[in-house]
């Protein structure tokens, strides 16, 4: 059934609205229960769906069908205590549920009306167990705008995306009929493009709506390629209409009629979400020709990406939809002007679209008075590496690095110390201990030499080595740059090949000066932003850990005990002669008597480390 | 995951993808590929110059984008594929010596295949479970918080499959 008018999509959402009823935390408490259950890929991975399957074999087996369901919900974000269950309405989250848990959910939470204590996240600190999700520290100081429905509503569902006011922006622009105020609002309400660079997208689509021409298209980058960071696929996963609206409402204000959604093939998850989502909403109407009776036509279709970082750029996007090689190309002219088969072209991320819908609803004046004075509104990260709190959070532009890895992600775990967040993945820097205090927004990120990105977040601890950190990420470019520019495809090689010296030892003070300076030719020369931003992580980490580096290069040391060849195993006084070691060891290098101290002949160690595994009274160390 | 049914078949699975999807056009390509790799396994030659005909277009095209992205395979894979986490949050938690565990236990080195052609290791860059890291993806089967000893013991299970 096609829903053909504004007013019917109105009433329908009235319709609709009490299926959201019980999700209210201040809902009655009544007999019936909803139980919302974490349905994204990491929860996934930890077994929820079988938890679901006994979940509902146990309510069937109680027959209480009539008054419990069970549903599939969005990230809430809390990933390291996943997979996680909210009931509502008597609001309590459960977390780490295993899937033999679902009889005592049912039979003592459900039926008898008592919360499962050892369920309840621990919060460490007070050694207290928090019943509402509210409570606990991580969400404290979150303020949820793209992530709003995680949690709340189903994505396989349209009726609740309806029910959460999905689509009715969209209807309202329509009715409004005004593309220019469209673009005007996003423009008052500073929105900056989520995706990593930050240009204002109310400026983007309006300069796409100037540009004239028979064809325009709307692109979704969707081609999360940023190792170590999942919002986008969250989004996707836990609200993909809000996505494939905001599109929608982005093809009205541009005029295009065409969308496409950029997406990576190893999201097979996002991508089953985002097809059924797509089915759906043209069954209603809501894509496709005439929508909602306006005359307006717009649909959207998938293009799967096929394991190219590249391709996340905008202009190699492009190219790679049009079916050729991820190649980018130079942006003499915009792609506003002349983008996908040389026509105006629009391409915003996933988590700039999810933030379309708000703000056309409440007003471009609310957005902006969330966040900072140039960062407007929220973002998300995705929080990873040496912090407690693993998962998403969703916080205002302007929140402090220490609240964020302190306040929300509960600190470094294992009584280590904190050294360094990295931000902005391959392209991003590290910001150091000393920068705790900074806001974090575009412009103050940009200023210590790191990057908003499009919001991964590795937190990194006194046992991270930087130059092998550096290392790691230059890799990653080296295999990922494209080739078409020399001082990118050569450029990050040498950077690569300097860091390998270095790490294992072979390192000059020379190396040191080459370093910082082939990093500036590289990103002087380079076409596009892969590798204009490649050198920044070696950069950064020079900027802020000089010292380090100087000690693999004149001490031959490794500070952080990562580097294997400039380490050395060593057994201590501590040994009891138990001749465990000896026993292990690969090479045979190690030597003593029974209930005499052993030695390591370093000459034959291949720094394995077998032998500190072995040693019951952890007398073998690194140093 | 080789195609299991003769090469006639897929090639008429392959007519008829593209027929239905209006997909025997230059841009195209990479949707047809996917799927192509999906029927095939793999990309061999002939299946390239089979769809650079289809879609007209020449086959230095075609292999420039297959050589391209690092998704299509022109050697086939092994029976299990497994795919060994190295995005940033797993690589801090260790994921390299994971990926050495699973070289060392199957004597082969990442991107390659097991002579029995069993298994294919690869590294892949992120699949988003952070949370759970190190991560490592056998298949479908997601496998969570790998330790480089206990390689050995998720190797076992495939094997056995394997042999019975």
């Amino acid at each position: 059934m096609k829903i053909d008018s504004i007013s019917k999509l109105r009433e329908i959402y009235e319709e609709k609205l009490p299926l959201l009823a019980l999700r209210q935390a201040e809902a009655n408490v009544g007999k019936e229960r909803v139980l919302m259950v974490c349905g994204s890929a990491g929860c996934l991975s930890a077994s929820a769906q079988e938890l679901i399957d006994q979940l509902n074999e146990e309510i069937k087996a109680h027959n209480l069908e009539d008054l419990v369901s069970v549903e599939i919900t969005g990230c809430f974000g809390l990933c390291a205590e996943g997979p996680i269950i909210r009931v509502f309405p008597d609001d309590t989250f459960y977390v780490r549920v295993k899937p033999e848990d679902a009889k005592r959910i049912v039979e003592t939470h459900l039926m008898q009306g008592k919360v499962i204590d050892e369920l309840l996240y621990l919060n460490v600190d007070t050694n207290d167990r928090v019943m509402r999700m509210e409570d606990i520290p991580f969400y404290k100081k979150q303020f949820k705008i793209a992530l709003r429905n995680c949690g709340i509503i189903n994505p396989l569902k349209i009726d609740e995306t309806l029910a959460a006011q999905g689509y009715l922006g969209l209807a309202k622009v329509l009715e409004e009929n005004d593309p220019e105020k469209v673009c005007q609002t996003l423009i008052a309400s500073g929105l900056r493009g989520r995706g990593g660079g930050g240009f204002p997208t109310g400026l983007k689509w309006d300069a796409t709506r100037k540009s004239v021409a028979d064809q325009k298209y709307v692109i979704c980058n969707a081609d999360e390629g940023d190792p170590g960071a999942f919002m986008d696929r969250s989004v996707l996963e836990g609200d993909p209409h809000s996505v494939l609206e905001a599109m929608a409402i982005c093809g009205f204000a541009i005029g295009a009629n065409q969308g496409f959604i950029y997406i990576r093939a190893e999201y097979p998850l996002a991508i089953s979400r985002l097809e059924i989502a797509i089915g759906q909403a043209r069954e209603l109407g809501l894509l496709g020709k005439n929508i909602l009776g306006t005359g307006f036509d717009f649909d959207i279709e998938l293009r799967y990406g096929a394991g190219a970082f590249v391709c996340g750029e905008e202009t190699a996007l492009m190219r790679s939809i049009e079916g050729k090689r991820g190649e980018p190309f130079n942006k003499k002219v915009f792609p506003s002007e002349k983008g996908l088969w040389g026509k105006p072209t629009c391409t915003n991320n996933v988590e700039t679209f999810a933030n379309i819908n708000p703000i056309i609803l409440k007003g471009a004046e609310w957005f902006s008075s969330i966040g900072s004075e140039k960062s407007k509104g929220t973002k998300v990260f995705a929080l990873g590496g040496k912090i407690n709190n693993v998962g998403l959070v969703e916080v205002p532009m302007g929140t402090t690095l220490r609240e964020i890895i302190y306040e929300i992600g509960g600190g470094i775990p294992n009584g280590h110390e904190f050294k360094a967040a990295q931000t902005g993945g391959p392209s991003g820097g590290v910001i150091p201990a000393s920068q705790l205090d900074i806001p974090v927004e575009y412009d103050t990120l940009i200023s210590i030499g790191s990057m908003m990105g499009s919001g991964g977040m590795i937190v990194l601890d006194d046992t991270d080595c930087m130059v092998d950190i550096a290392k790691f990420y230059l890799e990653f470019t080296c295999e990922e740059s494209c080739g078409k520019c020399t001082p990118c495809r050569i450029g990050t090689t040498r950077l690569h090949e300097i860091l390998e010296k270095i790490t294992t030892g072979k390192g000059t003070l020379e190396d040191l000066e080459v370093l910082e300076n082939l990093s500036n030719v590289i990103k002087d020369a380079s076409l596009c932003g892969l590798g204009k931003t490649a050198p920044n992580p070696v950069l950064s980490t020079l900027k802020y850990y000089m010292d380090e580096y100087r000690a693999h290069v004149v001490d031959k040391k490794c500070p952080a005990g990562v580097c294997k060849d400039l380490l050395e195993v060593v057994i201590t006084d501590k040994c009891i002669g138990c001749t465990k070691c000896a026993r292990t060891c690969p090479v045979g290098c190690i030597s003593g008597n029974v209930k005499e101290k052993h030695v390591i002949d370093q000459t034959k160690c291949i720094k394995c480390q077998a032998c500190i595994a072995q040693c019951p009274v952890q007398a073998i160390v690194t140093e | 995951m080789a195609c299991k049914c003769d090469n006639e078949v897929c090639y008429a699975e392959l007519d008829k993808f593209i027929a239905e999807g209006h997909y025997d056009d230059p841009d195209s390509l990479i949707q047809v590929l996917h799927h192509a790799q999906h029927l095939f396994g793999y990309l061999p030659r002939e299946v390239q110059i089979y769809v650079a005909k289809k879609l007209d277009i020449p086959i230095a095209k075609v292999y420039g984008v297959v050589t391209f992205y690092t998704f299509f395979s022109e050697t086939p894979r092994g029976e299990n594929v497994i795919q060994v986490c190295l995005g940033t949050g797993c690589f801090v938690k260790g994921a390299a010596k994971v990926m050495e565990s699973f070289e060392n236990e199957l004597k082969i080195k990442q991107g390659e295949t097991t002579e029995d052609m069993q298994f294919t290791l690869s590294a892949v860059r992120c699949v988003g479970a952070c949370a759970l890291a190190p991560v490592v993806m056998i298949n479908d089967k997601v496998y969570t918080h790998v330790d480089p000893s206990s390689v050995k013991r998720i190797l076992e299970k495939y094997l056995i499959s394997a042999a019975s």
